[in-house]
Parts: structure tokens; C-alpha cells; sequence
């Protein structure tokens, strides 16, 4: 039989608090590794929430000029696409999966990354590259978009999201 | 769901504030919404957005996304923000009568 430990609770706490900032950071370079940060930032702004993105590692690839409109689904090592892997791998499967998304997300309204990250920015959203990954990969501000406000360390980061919440993808 | 008087008129409130029968909505009401919530004078600007919300949920049964608010509104994104600082569409819906947008876009 089961026992409950805790008694379920009987009102919401008076003193329940709200979301006012959050800080979200976006560590990959696929689709699906990316699209979950824009629309928790858009849906953040929506509400009147603060919102920074934090771009570092693969992640970066959404605000790089040269890569940010060739995105991609991974279809190797994604149980998510509960295919065989050697299928994943096949040649041009991978833009296959990705065009099929892509049409997803724009019948559900959902942009494309390029103009998803406008929207963001406009909305009021702060985007960030991760200094660290800037330096390994050896970029500059020129290879980002021109909605990135600043190249920044990791400290600078918690600076920013002080008195937030912090929201890792 | 309450009843509630807003600008001397009967209006059927959800828990948010969002009017339940659009059909109970006036001008007047939109005005006493909008200074409710922070919006001391609504501008032709704002106007302009709370009537493509309204006449695009009277149209189609859902209100826009705020991307196509963006887009074919005639107000830009970045202006939305400004009209409407804590969110442009959520805000623009309750304004002008109509049920929160359910979209998470």
C-alpha cells in the first residue's frame, strides 16, 4: 500500500512568488538543441519576464552568421528519433529530418532560427556569446549576428543573471 | 469565473482578468483594463494592436501569435515591447476582450 509521506498541499502559499528574470543558456547545435532556449526566452518575454540567452560551445552556431540559417537535426546518437542509428547516418537523412521539423514548427507558427532570433532580440531579450568558446574556436564579434550584444565570461554571466533564475539546454 | 463591474458595465472576468464573452466587450471597458494594468492612455498605436487582436480572434476562434502580431499587425516587435512592456500579446488579448492567447509563441 502506499503511504504518503507529506501531506498534499491544501492552498497555494500567500506569499508565492513569481518569475521575473531568467537566464538561459544554449550549449547545442542542432535544432532540437537549440529551438527549446529561443521559446523559453520568447515565452519569458511574452510574460513580461527579463530574459538573457547565453550562447556557448555548438550553441554558439545559432547567432553565427555564416551558420545560423543551416541548422540541424541530429539523427545519430538521438534516441529521441527511435530510428536505427546506421539509419540516422544515411546520407542526406539528417536534411530530410530537418526539413520535416522545419515544416512543424511553421505550421504550429514557430520561425525559422534566423528570424526567431530577431524576434528574440527585438522582444527586448539580451544575447550573449560565451567567451570562452569564442577564444577556442577563434572567433570574433564579426562572425556573430548583429543582435549579439557582447562577448562575456562565465563570471560576467552570473553577474547578469544575478536575482533570476538560471535555465541550462 | 466572476462577474464583475467594469466601467459601469456587467463583465464576466476569468481568474486572469480575461473577458469570457468577448460580445461584453466596449472601448470604455478597454480603456479601464489598460489602466488596470499599467497603461495609463491607450494610443492609436496600441489601438491599432488590440483591434488585430480582436478581429483576428473574432475571425478565426484563436488570437495571433506574436509573431504574426509582429509581422501583420503593422506594429513591429520591438514596438509591441514598448506599448506593452509586460507582454504584448497577453496584454493586448485581455484589452481588447478577448480570451488569454493559448500559443507558446
Amino acid at each position: 500500500m502506499a503511504t504518503q509521506l507529506t501531506e498534499p498541499p491544501q492552498s497555494e502559499p500567500a506569499d508565492r512568488k513569481t518569475i521575473e528574470k531568467v537566464a538561459i543558456v544554449i550549449s547545442k547545435g542542432s535544432l532540437e538543441g537549440v529551438y527549446p532556449g529561443l521559446i523559453m526566452a520568447n515565452g519569458a518575454r511574452m510574460e513580461g519576464i527579463e530574459a538573457d540567452l547565453f550562447f556557448t560551445f555548438f550553441g554558439l552556431d545559432a547567432i553565427r552568421k555564416d551558420r545560423y540559417a543551416n541548422i540541424k537535426v541530429a539523427t545519430v546518437g538521438n534516441p529521441g528519433m527511435h530510428l536505427p542509428t546506421w539509419v540516422g547516418a544515411l546520407p542526406g537523412f539528417s536534411a530530410l529530418a530537418t526539413r520535416m521539423m522545419k515544416r512543424q514548427m511553421e505550421n504550429i507558427d514557430i520561425p525559422p532560427i534566423p528570424e526567431f532570433i530577431e524576434l528574440v532580440a527585438d522582444s527586448g531579450a539580451h544575447l550573449y556569446a560565451c567567451k570562452a568558446t569564442v577564444d577556442m574556436f577563434g572567433l570574433t564579434m564579426q562572425d556573430f549576428v548583429k543582435q549579439v550584444d557582447e562577448i562575456i565570461t562565465v563570471g560576467e554571466f552570473y553577474e547578469k543573471a544575478a536575482g533570476g533564475e538560471i535555465i541550462f539546454t | 469565473m466572476t462577474t464583475t463591474m467594469i466601467a459601469d458595465t456587467p463583465v464576466d472576468l476569468d481568474a486572469e482578468g480575461f473577458l469570457t464573452d468577448p460580445s461584453e466587450w466596449n472601448e470604455r471597458i478597454a480603456e479601464a483594463i489598460a489602466r488596470d494594468n499599467g497603461i495609463d492612455r491607450l494610443t492609436d498605436r496600441h489601438w491599432q494592436v488590440v483591434r488585430f487582436m480582436r478581429e483576428r480572434y473574432l475571425a478565426n476562434g484563436t488570437a495571433p501569435s506574436i509573431r504574426s502580431l509582429g509581422k501583420e499587425s503593422g506594429v513591429p516587435v520591438k514596438e509591441l515591447y514598448q506599448l506593452f512592456p509586460r507582454g504584448p500579446a497577453k496584454l493586448a488579448a485581455k484589452i481588447g476582450g478577448i480570451p488569454k492567447p493559448q500559443g507558446c509563441i
